[in-house]
């Protein structure tokens, strides 16, 4: 694909797993081919957190007629090197989803894939859909 | 209307305020003077309506009724039952039924009100019952036949009242109020809280902040409530208790003078603007208020009563003061309660979370009246402060004493109400005077504080009052302050501790939802709810499964916890886990031995032997983990919890069995222990040791918990630690049996759990326990604090939930589905490289 025309076109959706493949609250990792070639990618699943517009009441779990967040990341640590990102905690901080690294902590904004303790380091990001219980990534 | 003398008197409605006036006026001989007829609506005479509950009970009308059968007759008084009165005619001065017209001369409404259903679609459904009247507690009973469960629509004060009737009717009962808290009209957010905790204690749930939107036909119920936010709540039965109104359609109809949103005006002799026709009662407006209680009623008869004889007696208005008991929780509200009608007005607060007692103040801003009070938990201030409000009486000097409690107790708020002389911490007898010294001396925080004082290093009860103390005077002395563990909790572990025990919070998302940080809480749309982070949500975690223990694996906990605790192996630098098999005391089989061998052969694991007498697997990959761990299982094998925040080992020589010095048998008693705390999460690993004589070959003393063989026994010296901070363990007891070590360290261990920080070692822990080892042991030996019971049952408690982690996320498959290095791929993760080194491989 030349750049010429990957400006114009809109993303291409490949389904990448089941929304049932999700953890709520947590990450899993999935492995994608990108026309930059194969990509280890974070997926974290947030049924209601600080981006998702909610009702007031109790927090619950997998209520679907609630919004969701959904975010893909780069799963490769660069600090230790290791592909451990989907297995961080998610969490918040100032209002604003992150990942923690399980290795040595840092955290990852997963709306952006920025390092909040090196603004130097940021992960890769993907958009992710859901549709008919497929989660779809737009690889390009 | 002619008739002279007699004249005739219709009183329309035989509720308790009708039938107090015709008390009154049979009192002062008024049926002299007047022919009274009595209308009543209902098919019983006038009965005992703030008692209606108790027809539950006793099933008896008659016990609630307000006089004999015949006391309206005896007294000449007719009483038309069952007869509603349908209309007004002003101009000819009667009042009209179905079955005739009657004249009066005087008319007197006492109508009451009737129970407002909110404008839901479906709210006229079979089985939408409403609570004011005998006939509407018989249709609930009888449809509670039928039922299973039952909701409450509306949280006031009717509402817990018909929440408690229909848990007596053995309903699933729950409340649905639309205001963010309990009883809004009573109590504040901290009142509204402590309700709903005590409610929910009762079995009743409660649903908050929720407007029903429509009610449909449900699935596994009758009916099905669909609130605002599109979330359901299935239910047999419904009872509308959203408010009264007043029955003010004859007065309406009739042109009189109305209060715009209902209620028929009257003045201080209770005229309406019509002066043949007096209101009293609920439907009554007096300077544009309704009195939704019985006494402000009654002052009402007793003036109309007055101003009928021709007297000068008014109605002055009537205090809404309450003190009631629902669902055996005390409620009580004075005057002002919420200080919001008296500008300048100033608060005390007190909270006992222990208790689940609540209490405010609304005093003058000079500080000398008390212009209003909320009690929730315990009333027994209320008739005292009643006093003070209703006769206006100079409050003493410090206003505060009258709602802390006089002895010991744990208050957690109101550090600014609480007077120098008010004991902060009674285990060491620290006041606030005591704290304000130290801290006017230079003490910064709180660690310097508790150091200076000791105050909070004993029980840990006064933990959050000492922090709102130490918090305000430095506030005050300009000095910020934050002791929070993360942004999402302004409270230490100990706080969040004691909330998740004394509340029986067993979520995070719960926790996080009642105590997060202000800016943390869902209060409402516009406040985005918080996911925690990885210092607290780890930390709850660990509280919640040393609290409860439910498996860490389930799905509630999944996202609270580190990757060592989801995988339940330890993350290596790589990537890979390692795998470390229980090995209670060090003791093992050749042929355990042999698996252990076999399976580090076949999923290529770098085998070491630790410091702790086991053996590490290292390099496990993710989707390798479950098959490792069914084929240590199957010989026999357990978790070692050597990822968890939790016991580690019992290491121990091997004592009397094969050692000639050796005078107990260590090894046997390592087992014992390492088997009866394995599993318990705690705020920081917990090494133990047992040596089998004085050599002291397992090194019992660098341990947590460490045993030393006597003769007689067993010695323990605790809080000793190795590692980066080595602490020689203290001699802590002598000559133990083995029952009395095993209660010993129960009550020590959990203690700890309780009590200590977030990731502070026993060690650590002990060096700020400002009572110093002398405290610990009145505490764990002496009882002195009466909590050694309590500790071991909860340990009790712990050991019995006790499952080995891997057994059972083995047996689940969707906690397997956790172990695949891609959710979309069966590919493991090609970027783990390894070496040889030394005959085993290693991470290149
Ligand atoms: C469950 C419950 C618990 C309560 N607990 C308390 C409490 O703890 N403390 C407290 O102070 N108050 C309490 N109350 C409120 C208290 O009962 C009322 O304030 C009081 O009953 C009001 O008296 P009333 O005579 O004005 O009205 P009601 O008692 O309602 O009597 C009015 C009567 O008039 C009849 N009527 C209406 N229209 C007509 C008509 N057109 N023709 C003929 N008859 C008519 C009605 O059927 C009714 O019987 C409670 C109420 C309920 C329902
Ligand atoms: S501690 Fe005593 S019993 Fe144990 S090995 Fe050493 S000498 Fe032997
Ligand atoms: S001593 Fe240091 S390097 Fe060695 S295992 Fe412990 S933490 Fe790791
Ligand atoms: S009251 Fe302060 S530690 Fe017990």
């Amino acid at each position: 694909m030349t750049s010429a025309t990957a400006k114009a076109t809109p993303p291409t959706w490949q389904p990448l797993c089941a929304t049932a493949d999700l953890v709520a609250y947590s990450g899993v990792a999935a492995w994608i081919e990108t026309p930059k070639g194969p990509a280890q990618v974070a997926l974290f699943y947030i049924p209601c957190g600080p981006n998702t517009p909610r009702p007031a009441g109790p927090m619950t779990t997998g209520d679907a007629s609630q919004a969701t967040e959904l975010y893909a990341v780069d799963h490769h640590d660069p600090f230790s090197d290791a592909n451990v990102i989907a297995r961080g905690i998610v969490g918040d901080i100032q209002g604003e989803p992150v990942v923690a690294s399980p290795i040595y902590k840092q955290h990852f904004r997963l709306s952006d894939g920025q390092c909040l303790e090196d603004e130097t380091v940021r992960l890769r990001c993907w958009p992710l859909r859901l549709e008919n219980g497929q989660v779809l990534i737009a690889t390009d | 209307m002619t008739t002279p003398t007699p004249q005739d008197l219709i009183i329309i409605g035989n509720g308790m305020v009708g039938h107090h006036l015709v008390e009154q006026l049979i009192e002062r001989g008024a049926t002299e003077q007047y022919r009274v007829t009595v209308f009543g609506e209902e098919r019983h005479r006038a009965y005992d309506r703030v008692h209606l509950s108790e027809y539950f009970a006793d099933g008896d009308a008659q016990s609630l009724a307000m006089c004999d059968a015949d006391f309206y007759a005896q007294n000449g008084i007719e009483l038309r039952l069952h007869e509603a009165v349908t209309a007004l005619d002003r101009d000819q001065g009667e009042v009209v039924t179905d079955q005739g017209r009657y004249a009066y001369d005087r008319l007197v409404l006492a109508t009451g009100s009737y129970p407002f259903v909110p404008p839901i679609p479906g709210n006229d459904r079979e089985n939408c019952l409403v609570y004011r009247t005998l006939d509407d507690l018989d249709a609930i009973r009888a449809a509670a036949k039928t039922a299973t469960t039952g909701v409450v629509v509306g949280g006031g004060l009717l509402g817990l009242e018909a929440a408690n009737a229909l848990r007596g009717l053995d309903l699933d009962t729950a409340v649905v109020e639309f205001a963010p808290r309990l009883m809004p009209m009573q109590v504040d957010t901290e009142g509204g809280e402590l309700l709903r905790e005590k409610i929910e204690a009762l079995g009743v749930q409660v649903l908050t902040g929720r407007a029903t939107r429509h009610i449909e036909d449900g699935t596994a119920s009758f009916h099905r409530m669909v609130f605002q936010d599109d979330k359901i709540l299935e239910t047999d039965l419904v009872v509308f208790s959203a408010g009264i109104r007043p029955r003010d359609e004859l007065a309406r109809d009739a042109a009189l003078e109305m209060g715009e949103r209902g209620g028929v005006a009257i003045d201080e002799r209770c005229l309406t603007s019509d002066p043949a026709i007096l209101a009293i009662g609920e439907v009554a407006l007096w300077q544009n208020s309704i009195f939704g209680l019985v006494a402000p009623g009654y002052q009402m008869a007793k003036a109309a009563a007055d101003t009928l004889l021709g007297g000068e007696l008014t109605f002055e208005g009537a205090d809404m003061s309450t003190k009631l008991k629902l669902l055996g929780v005390d409620v009580g509200a004075i005057g002002d309660a919420h200080g919001n009608q008296n500008p300048g007005a100033r608060m005390f607060r007190y909270l006992d979370e222990i208790k689940q007692e609540y209490r405010k103040l609304v005093v003058s801003s000079d500080g000398k009246k008390l212009l209003g009070a909320m009690l929730v938990g315990d009333n027994a201030t209320y008739d005292t402060l009643m006093q003070y409000y209703s006769n206006g009486l100079e409050l003493p000097e410090d206003p505060a004493a009258l709602i802390l409690p006089s002895s010991e107790g744990a208050p957690t708020l109101g550090a600014d109400a609480l007077p120098e002389g008010a004991t902060i911490c009674s285990c060491h007898n620290v006041t606030k005077g005591a704290i304000c010294e130290t801290i006017d001396a230079g003490a910064i925080d709180l660690g310097a504080v508790k150091a200076a004082t000791k105050a909070s290093t004993g029980c840990g009860g006064c933990a959050a009052l000492l922090k709102s103390v130490v918090d305000h005077e430095l506030e005050a002395r300009g000095v910020e302050v934050d002791h929070s563990i993360c942004e999402h909790f302004a409270h230490t572990r100990q706080e969040l501790y004691s909330l998740v025990r004394v509340e029986g919070i067993k979520t995070f998302s719960e926790l996080i939802e009642k105590h997060g940080s202000p800016q943390t809480q869902g209060l409402g749309s516009s406040s985005a709810p918080k996911l925690g982070c990885d210092i607290c949500k780890p930390a709850v975690a660990s509280i919640l499964a040393s609290c409860f223990n439910e498996p860490i694996t389930d799905a509630a906990h999944i996202p609270l916890q580190d990757t060592n605790d989801t995988f339940m192996a330890n993350m290596q630098k790589n990537g890979t886990y390692s795998v470390v098999p229980r090995i209670p005391g060090g003791e093992i089989t050749p042929s355990k031995l042999r698996v252990l061998g076999e399976v580090g052969e076949k999923y290529g694991l770098y085998t070491k032997i630790t410091g702790g007498q086991r053996v590490d697997l290292f390099g496990a990959h993710l989707e390798d983990l479950p098959d490792i761990w069914g084929e240590l299982i199957d010989a026999g094998f357990e978790t070692g919890h050597a990822y968890g925040k939790s016991l580690r080992t019992v290491k121990s020589c091997v004592g009397s069995t094969w050692c000639r010095y050796g005078v107990q048998d260590s090894v046997g008693m390592a087992i014992r222990l390492e088997n009866r705390y394995k599993g318990l999460r705690s705020p920081h690993k917990i090494k133990f040791a047992v040596s089998g004589c004085t050599r002291e070959c397992a090194e019992a003393q660098s341990k947590d918990i460490g045993v030393i063989a006597t003769e007689n026994g067993w010695n323990l010296y605790v809080c000793g630690n190795g590692g980066m901070r080595p602490r020689h363990g203290e001699l802590f007891a002598t000559d133990l049996d083995d029952d009395a070590l095993i209660s010993t360290i129960d009550r020590l261990l959990m203690f700890y759990v309780r009590t200590a920080d977030r990731l502070q070692r026993t060690s650590v822990w002990r060096e700020s326990l400002e009572g110093g080892l002398d405290y610990l042991k009145k505490v764990v030996l002496e009882d002195s604090l009466g909590i050694n019971e309590e500790l071991e049952a909860q340990m009790q408690t712990v050991i019995s939930n006790y499952e080995c982690e891997w057994a059972g996320a083995l047996k689940d498959p969707e906690k397997l589905k956790r172990f695949r290095s891609f959710v979309n791929d069966a590919r493991p993760d090609p970027d783990i490289i390894v070496t040889e080194e030394r005959g085993q491989l290693r991470p290149a």
